[in-house]
């Protein structure tokens, strides 16, 4: 049993959030509803701001805490605007699963 | 030790939260386990000194952002989604890719960056809102000018969607 | 400075002007530019010649006019020289007085003709190749010309480009003449390579200066070649099968340029390159055997021929093959004598030919004539003229040249002097053949025959004059400078025989045509197969088109053109852009529509950076 540490090393906290990331990563590509493909963003953009404020511990600087504040605000207007297009795909297309929404393919 | 301790559960409900919001199937189940992930990341926050930031988190993000989502699922009756055939590939060799993309990760992490102090609750005292305040009006003052105009446009964006159009 | 340069220049302008706007030119105009710029390049010769006192015993160095450089390349200078001696003073002499007369001619003879303004363009810019031809100073400008006259009569014997066989007899005549450039190319080369240089005055001062005896292999593979390219340009055996197709042109195009002036290039060519012979006695050999084997060949395929105009083809032939015989018994100026004699006489008999047919509304057939002897009389006495001229009946023209020639002949090899005995005798017989069958009897065809205007019996009657009267001009003795004449005496009464071989033709042909016509048609069938094999030309033609245009036909067909062009090229080619597509098609594939595909190129993308850090990590 190897000895637990005294304190947290700190790339344990990168690994949680590239852990974090890679499901971000699988729920998005791997799920139909396009509220749950919007939800694994918001979880992607959860585990970078965890690597900013894991680098803002490790360098004694508060800039990353700025700029994991304004992380969250962009995921709010984006999270707005992207809820309001769903609604209105939804209204058009009376359908949430991303792969009926392709009228692009030729 | 405690503090390895506290870091592994809060980890680990975050990680189980992550999961299992990839596999449900309702929207509604997934929505509920982001709110977890979040939690447990502002806890996650507070052991790394980021005081306002957790409150942030949980305020603005868990708080209202989720609770958005959640009525537009509500809104848009999502219902469960329908189970799909899939891929060979993906069905058997997702996973192990995915460890091992996790695994690389890790390894390339571990190696490039020196060791450092680890990390300790209260050991950082830069994140309080006097500096957070502080930092944001004076340096940061222009990118913060600029996301409140980012948040009107959002605003005004999302009204001009949804609306409903005028016959 | 004589100005030389202007005397091939203003038929050039005649062309192009011409040739530009002759469409819209009221024909009084284009007759004007036509006749004009020959006409007035003809007194310009005279203006120079004269200056340059070649009419009065000057003129025994070239005269050279150096205009500009034209290629410059390492050791090779060619420059674009004009050079006047008394070789080319003949020549010009003859090239645009009887260009004059024929363009004159023409005026009357094409009047009814579609393309009129096309017809002098083209004729004036035959003048200027021709021109420049005899006028160059050095073999490369010579082969300019050499090659446009190649050029001008392809597009005059084409003249009638509607007709099929038009336009095959100037593919032929083209080609074959092709053929010839080829060995006369090789030649330049060579002599380039020999002699360092491609002036006239450099190289032949050059072979001029080596010791009478030597005969270098070079210098015999060089006049081989140029005669090669002689044969070509000049209708001589192997090469000479596009002259009589020829014939499909208008007739004064036969009289200029297949009588006249361009078949006797390769004539003026050799005679010109003397010196280069006379250092290679194996070539004038070759030069002597081949201009008497095509002038006895040529005759006798002329016996039997029935259109007027391929017998006096095949007595162009015929004549040329004597001047060729000149050349190589060592009688140059017997060879340029012959030319100018011939030139007087040939195109006289083709214009009257033109003549005749123009009367007859087209007719060329000599048994659909017959009994215009009253009907045309000008016609009739300019032809007789220019028969007994071409028969060597003293003391018209054809009887000097002739006779400098066989004399020649005879002192270099007895045989050769008895073939042309007999082929002076062959010579008189067709000519009068077709005279009597035109002019005598009684008329077996149905036009109206009627005599031809002014404007083409004057140039008729200037050329009789000089058939008959042209043998007082006395080019061996003027020619001596160029080329020594030799001192050795003959037997007496040699210089008879073809006389009397000529007068004995004229009676023979008197007592088969006129007397009893029965006679040549049991003849004619006695010797059935003698006949066949003469009137179909020893099936020479037909021996060519199997051995050699047939296989290559189909070998260029089948390899060249299927295999090489379609097949690699166009395959390659169209294979680019095939590739093209196709790529363009599976990438086409990645454009799904399909977001979560795009997203999951992102991710490999993104996958791929992280693994690639990985491996540089690792390899630190």
């Amino acid at each position: 049993m190897p000895p637990i540490p005294e304190s947290v090393p700190f790339t344990w906290y990168l690994i949680l959030s590239a852990i974090l990331f890679t499901l971000g990563i699988a729920g998005f590509l791997f799920r139909r509803n396009v509220i749950t493909v919007f939800m694994s963003i918001e979880l992607m953009l959860n585990a970078v701001n965890l690597s900013f404020i894991a680098f803002s511990y490790k360098f004694k600087q508060p800039d990353g805490h700025i700029f994991s504040f304004f992380v969250m605000v962009v995921a709010a207007a984006e999270a707005a605007v992207g809820l309001a297009i769903i609604l209105t795909i939804f209204k058009n297309r009376q359908t949430l699963e991303i792969d009926e929404v392709s009228s692009l393919k030729d | 030790m405690e503090h390895v301790i506290l870091f592994l559960i809060f980890a680990v409900i975050a990680v189980v939260a992550a999961i299992n919001l990839v596999l449900q199937s309702h929207p509604i189940s997934s929505a509920l386990s982001l709110v977890g992930v979040m939690g447990a990341l502002a806890l996650i926050y507070l052991q790394l000194g980021g005081e306002f930031i957790a409150s942030a988190q949980l305020i603005v993000y868990a708080g209202a952002i989720m609770v958005l989502f959640i009525f537009v699922i509500m809104l848009l009756n999502a219902g469960t989604e329908r189970k799909m055939k899939r891929n060979l590939w993906v069905k058997y060799g997702g996973l192990p890719l995915m460890a091992l993309f996790i695994g690389v990760v890790a390894y390339v992490i571990e190696r490039m960056l020196p060791p450092s102090p680890g990390g300790l609750f209260g050991n950082m005292t830069h994140g309080n809102p006097q500096e957070i305040g502080r930092l944001l009006f004076q340096q940061y003052l222009l990118p913060f000018e600029v996301t409140s105009i980012l948040i009107l446009i959002a605003i005004l964006g999302a009204v001009v969607l949804a609306r409903k159009e005028i016959e | 400075m004589q100005q030389l340069w202007l005397i091939p220049l203003l038929p050039l302008a005649g062309f192009a002007i011409n040739g530009f706007f002759g469409r819209r030119l009221p024909k009084i105009w284009i007759n004007a530019f036509a006749v004009g710029s020959v006409l007035i390049a003809f007194l310009w010769v005279i203006k120079a010649l004269s200056a340059l006192g070649a009419f009065s015993g000057g003129l025994e160095e070239a005269h050279v006019e150096h205009y500009f450089t034209w290629i410059q390349s390492g050791a090779l200078n060619i420059s674009v020289d004009f050079a006047v001696d008394r070789l080319t003073a003949v020549m010009l002499m003859i090239v645009t007085g009887i260009g004059t007369l024929i363009h004159i001619y023409a005026v009357g003879y094409m009047d009814h003709e579609s393309g009129y303004y096309r017809f002098f363009a083209y004729l004036n810019l035959f003048m200027f190749f021709m021109l420049t031809l005899v006028l160059a100073n050095n073999f490369l400008l010579l082969f300019v010309g050499w090659e446009g006259v190649g050029l001008c009569s392809y597009l005059l014997i084409g003249f009638y480009f509607l007709e099929n066989f038009a336009t095959t007899a100037g593919n032929k005549a083209f080609i074959v003449n092709r053929i010839g450039d080829f060995g006369f190319s090789l030649a330049i080369f060579l002599i380039g390579i020999h002699f360092s240089s491609l002036d006239f005055g450099k190289v032949f001062g050059q072979a001029k200066a080596l010791p009478v005896e030597a005969s270098p292999g070079w210098m015999t593979a060089i006049a081989l070649l140029l005669l090669v390219g002689a044969t070509g340009k000049s209708a001589q055996i192997p090469l000479y099968v596009w002259l009589p197709d020829a014939m499909a042109g208008p007739t004064p195009v036969s009289a200029l340029i297949h009588a006249a002036t361009m078949v006797t290039a390769g004539v003026y060519m050799i005679a010109r390159s003397s010196s280069i012979f006379l250092h290679s006695p194996l070539a004038l050999s070759f030069v002597a055997v081949i201009g008497i084997a095509t002038a006895f060949m040529a005759a006798s395929i002329g016996l039997v021929q029935n259109d007027i105009k391929k017998v006096f083809a095949y007595s162009t032939v015929s004549q040329l093959g004597y001047m060729f015989v000149g050349l190589g018994t060592g009688a140059f100026s017997a060879g340029i004598f012959h030319v100018m004699t011939h030139a007087f006489f040939k195109a006289l008999l083709f214009l009257g030919a033109g003549s005749v047919i123009h009367a007859l509304s087209g007719e060329q057939d000599l048994r659909h004539m017959g009994g215009l002897l009253k009907k045309i009389p000008i016609t009739a006495t300019v032809l007789f003229c220019a028969g007994v001229a071409i028969a060597g009946v003293p003391p018209f023209s054809g009887h000097y040249s002739k006779d400098a020639i066989l004399e020649s002949a005879y002192q270099y090899a007895p045989w050769i002097f008895w073939v042309g005995v007999f082929t002076a005798f062959m010579t008189a017989f067709y000519v009068f053949r077709a005279l009597f069958l035109c002019f005598f009897g009684e008329y077996r065809g149905h036009h109206h025959p009627h005599e031809s205007p002014f404007i083409m019996w004057g140039p008729l009657a200037v050329l009789a004059a000089l058939s008959l009267g042209g043998g007082f001009i006395n080019i061996p003795k003027y020619l001596e400078p160029l080329f020594p004449a030799s001192e050795t005496p003959l037997p007496a009464g040699i210089a008879w025989v073809p006389v009397a071989a000529g007068l004995g033709g004229i009676a023979l042909a008197y007592l088969f045509y006129v007397v009893s016509p029965a006679i040549p048609e049991s003849i004619g069938s006695m010797f059935k197969p003698v006949y066949n094999t003469l009137y179909n030309k020893y099936f020479v033609d037909e021996a060519y088109a199997s051995a050699v245009v047939d296989p290559i036909v189909d070998g260029s067909r089948s390899l060249l053109w299927r295999t090489v062009d379609a097949g690699a090229i166009d395959g390659a080619v169209n294979g680019v852009g095939k590739t093209a597509s196709g790529i363009g098609e599976l990438l086409r594939r990645l454009q799904s529509g399909y977001i979560r595909d795009y997203a999951g190129w992102v991710v490999a993308g993104a996958i791929l950076v992280v693994v690639a850090m990985g491996i540089m990590e690792v390899a630190k």
